[in-house]
């Protein structure tokens, strides 16, 4: 159900550390309104590449594209090279590392693996520091209230999106006071916030029972519909992934063993190896 | 400069620079298993100042036994310190740990004024230490040239103690993974205690090297010392020994040559150091011989 | 309980009316005497300071330890511009002040500004390799900045501009009460709205979790450097005007103490709250000068109370801080803010209480529950 529209396209990125090696040679699409899956038994490499895509690590080689246009890319310095794991060198020849916020707002937002959410603060201010990148305004002017036209419209569309996630109700209330399964939709509710096309969710299930799962995938095709979104997840529950990607990408130490629809991946060898059962 | 001059200057700083040294391993021990920076560990060193002075001049103990009073007086301070300031908080925030850690500094300065007054004392004779000994045309107090010589064999020491123990292998374990040290069934307490007994002693050790060829103790003689030995550490790179005692060296040598060469900069001695430190961790936050530590996202 | 939105705002407004009138008496001289006014002045001064490390300690999360840096750059400032001309060769006996310097002669207001700035500007050019440093760096960091700053200050071959080690002196002082207390007033007040504004979140953001904040489109460099030259800027003011409030000042009073009694200033007050860190600043300033009373020797009749001699004082302020840091690591305030509801609230569950126990006593022992 995919069109040719490619939202997000990496390209032989290579990530590593000194001698070991992260993700090696990832290559990886997702075309507008589609929910792609990232699976792999643990350590294999999934959050790293969340974190290469996001900014956080900047790719040691190879390119990502967001829109066809180029947003980070790398090629591997003098020393990595001696240590470099092979593979492909790619034609890149410049170092472009773009920090977390500026791939924030260029539309990518994502969740975390151990939920991130600004702790002390009640579920409102959560979702208001998510608009603050939207905000035109200067420190001076957001002082002395000269920006009051968009303190109102942040703090409106913030509580309209509450309002769909249902949780207006514990708006004032501290963060971590929520149950954790409204934890994380007050998380996917944060990045939501800043008004991305590409969402990145890291194991939104965990933690839950098969009920809360099967919730929380009919919650996730939902919100891609109603934010006209496109979907990268991290996932081990496996009928959430089965249930509602329409691709998905296996990798195992770094390396992508199979990639293909959700029966493809299902009957693969390989990836039955890998996870020895794959059925949870 | 001419040759003795250069020589004379050597002495100095290679003697200054160990003092440096043993307080600086001190720092370094407690942040590699603590990730404290233990802001009030340059006023124990002062505080073994005072121990000193209370030895001879008060309680009139020859030196074979006001050394080892000291340096016990010394290790039950540190030791209590831990107990009281340090332990309680292991479970809080970060800056939780290290307001109290100046909490301590600030109440040991005030403890010391208090106690002392805050005019200088002078630092007693201790033995032969300050009598003064002639190599060729470079004289210094006897305590000057067997500075380096007692730093480098504590050194060895330690490093003995770290890489060939029991001990010394639960005090890597824990400094490397707290947590896993932890469900290994290492003792926790009895390792973080042992690391400040050791950081205590050396910098008793450290003050009778340090005073007694400068002899005048006051409440605040901790704090640029304490400072400077700091940035020796993270020059050397933070939790690594021999990378303290090489800042010690490092930072010890270059105050005494920059005063010596520049005598108009001698205000500015103390502000080097800290240009030094900014400079490090600008560039090589790691230090000389420390080590990566990567946070998991 | 939550009052109407109406009865809070009357009752603001008296309240603001009430600390006006008094500052007005104080300032009169209809009560208090000049002693009380430089307690309240001092007071109101270093609750300035203290909200401005607040800001970068408390509401950014980033642990910073060179106020006294930026408060020397603002006291030395103010100092040298606004010193009468014809005092000037009094003070800079030493060496003579610099002839560019000499003749420029600035109302109190512009050199108190560009104090601030002077020390925005220095905070902004080292927080570039400063603030991306871990949490334990920055704290040295800063702290050694702080101290360069101070031996600069104190160097004499800069004697011509800083008159070096001898200090300034004859810095024109405060006749009023007014002017400080209205510019410290402003001065918390700009932060105050600073951090209610979305920035205001950004910065709480950072403090509670980097990445988080990073993913959400927060710059963190961009916004940690806001935050320092901020605080540095009213710090400097606050430096401005300590050095005017003493009319005299040398660089041993930027001191890393005085950075540590700023701390604990803020860390009495509550980290997280402007409201804590002037109440505290009120305390500590106050209570310093009640606490005097532990310096000087004490006699009950013809007895010596033992330990009470110069320098008590400050082992009962160390031991006060102690104590805080490990048994109310929240402060006063923790993290909340003044508000007429929790007030309210506080005397009504007192009420209930005292009345609850007033019908148990009363009810004596009648029933059994």
């Amino acid at each position: 159900m995919s069109n040719s529209e490619n939202v997000l396209r990496v390209s032989n990125v290579t990530v590593q550390f000194g001698g070991v090696v992260a993700l090696k040679d990832l290559n990886l699409e997702v075309n507008k309104g589609e929910i792609i899956g990232l699976i792999g038994p643990n350590g294999a490499g999934k959050t790293t590449a969340f974190n290469a895509i996001t900014g956080v690590y900047a790719p040691t080689n190879g390119a990502i594209y967001l829109n066809e246009e180029l947003m980070s890319s790398n090629y591997p310095s003098k020393k990595m090279l001696a240590l470099y794991a092979g593979g492909n060198l790619g034609k890149y020849d410049k170092r472009i590392a773009p920090t977390p916020d500026v791939i924030a707002k260029k539309g990518i937002a994502r969740t975390f693996q151990n939920i991130r959410l600004f702790k002390n603060l009640t579920v409102f201010e959560n979702v208001l520091i998510a608009k603050h990148m939207t905000v035109k305004a200067d420190p001076f002017s957001a002082t002395f209230m000269l920006n009051a036209a968009e303190e109102k419209r942040i703090r409106q569309e913030s509580l309209e999106l509450l309002k769909i996630l249902g949780l207006e109700r514990v708006k004032d209330d501290i963060s971590t006071s929520l149950p954790y399964g409204k934890q994380r939709h007050l998380e996917i509710a944060r990045a939501l916030a800043t008004k991305p096309q590409l969402l990145l969710l890291d194991e939104p299930a965990a933690g839950m029972n098969p009920q809360e799962s099967d919730e929380l995938m009919h919650f996730v095709a939902r919100v891609k519909d109603d934010f006209n979104l496109s979907i990268l997840m991290i996932e081990h529950h496996m009928q959430v992934v089965m249930g509602v990607c329409s691709r998905i990408y296996v990798l195992d130490y770094g390396v992508t063993i199979a990639s293909g629809n959700p029966k493809e991946i299902q009957n693969d060898p390989k990836v039955i190896e890998a996870y020895l059962g794959v059925d949870e | 400069m001419d040759v003795t001059t250069f020589f004379q200057n050597c002495v100095t700083g290679i003697s200054l620079g160990s003092a440096y040294a043993l307080i600086a391993i001190g720092y370094t021990m407690v942040y590699g298993i603590l990730r404290l920076i233990n802001f009030a560990h340059g006023d124990i060193f002062m505080m073994a100042g005072y121990f000193t002075i209370f030895a001879i001049s008060n309680f009139f103990m020859p030196w074979y036994l006001a050394i080892p009073f000291v340096i016990l007086a010394t290790v039950v301070l540190g030791v209590a310190i831990e107990k009281a300031a340090y332990k309680p908080l292991r479970e809080a925030p970060r800056m939780s740990i290290m307001i109290s850690a100046i909490g301590v500094s600030f109440l040991l300065e005030n403890l010391a004024t208090y106690l002392f007054s805050g005019l200088p004392r002078s630092f007693p004779k201790l033995g032969f230490l300050q009598n003064v000994y002639k190599i060729g045309d470079v004289s210094a107090p006897i305590v000057t040239f067997i500075t380096p010589v007692i730093t480098i064999g504590l050194l060895f020491v330690l490093i003995y103690l770290v890489n060939h123990t029991k001990m010394g292998m639960a005090m890597r374990a824990v400094s490397k993974d707290y947590e896993a040290s932890r469900l290994m069934g290492i003792e926790i307490n009895t390792i973080i205690t042992i690391t400040f007994v050791i950081g205590s002693a050396l910098a008793a050790v450290g003050a009778i090297l340090y005073f007694s060829p400068r002899p005048l103790v006051y409440p605040f003689s901790g704090v640029m010392p304490g400072l400077k030995c700091f940035v020796a550490a993270v020059i050397g790179g933070i939790g690594s020994i021999p990378g303290a005692v090489i800042g010690g060296f490092a930072i010890g040598i270059s105050e005494t040559f920059l005063v010596a060469l520049f005598p108009s900069m001698t205000g500015y001695s103390d502000a080097f150091t800290f240009v030094l430190l900014i400079i490090m961790l600008v560039f090589r936050p790691t230090g000389l011989l420390g080590e990566n530590i990567t946070e998991k996202v | 309980m939550i009052l109407k939105k109406s009865t809070k705002l009357i009752l603001t407004t008296v309240l603001i009316a009430v600390a006006l009138v008094l500052v007005f008496l104080l300032d009169k001289g209809v009560i208090g005497s000049s002693y009380t006014v430089r307690i309240v002045r001092l007071s109101f001064i270093y609750a300035l300071i203290g909200v401005s490390m607040n800001l970068v300690n408390g509401f950014t999360g980033l642990f910073s330890l060179g106020q006294a840096g930026f408060m020397a750059i603002g006291a030395y400032t103010v100092g040298v511009l606004t010193i009468p001309v014809e005092l000037r060769p009094n003070v800079y006996y030493m060496k003579p002040m610099a002839n560019w310097l000499i003749n420029i002669d600035i109302p109190f207001g512009f050199a108190l500004l560009l104090g601030g700035l002077f020390a925005a500007i220095f905070a902004a050019l080292i927080g570039a390799p400063v603030l991306r440093l871990k949490s334990d760096y920055l704290a040295i960091a800063t702290l050694g900045f702080s101290e360069i700053i101070r031996a600069v200050i104190a160097n004499n071959q800069l004697g011509a501009i800083t008159n070096g080690s001898l200090g300034l002196k004859s810095i024109p002082g405060f006749d009023n009460l007014f002017v400080p207390v209205l510019i410290s007033v402003a001065g918390v007040g700009i932060m105050a709205l600073m951090i209610k504004s979305t920035y205001g979140r950004a910065f709480k953001a950072i403090r509670e979790d980097e990445i988080a904040a990073e993913a959400m489109g927060i710059n963190l460099f961009k916004h940690k450097e806001l935050s320092f030259a901020v605080s540095a800027f009213f710090a400097g003011i606050g430096g401005g005007l300590l050095a005017v409030h003493l009319t005299a000042v040398d660089s041993n009073q930027f001191k890393i103490m005085v950075t540590y009694e700023i701390l604990l200033i803020i860390v009495l007050g509550g980290m997280g709250s402007i409201t804590g860190t002037c109440i505290a600043a009120f305390a500590i300033t106050a209570g310093k000068e009640w606490l005097r009373f532990f310096d000087s020797a004490l006699y009950i009749g013809q007895w010596q109370v033992p330990l009470f001699r110069p320098g008590l004082r400050m082992v009962i302020f160390s031991l006060l801080l102690m104590a805080i840091v490990l048994f109310y690591r929240k402060g006063l305030m923790g993290t909340k803010e003044f508000s007429w509801d929790a007030i309210f609230t506080f005397f009504y569950n007192l009420k209930n209480k005292v009345m609850r126990i007033g019908n148990k006593s009363l009810k004596g022992g009648a029933s059994n529950e």
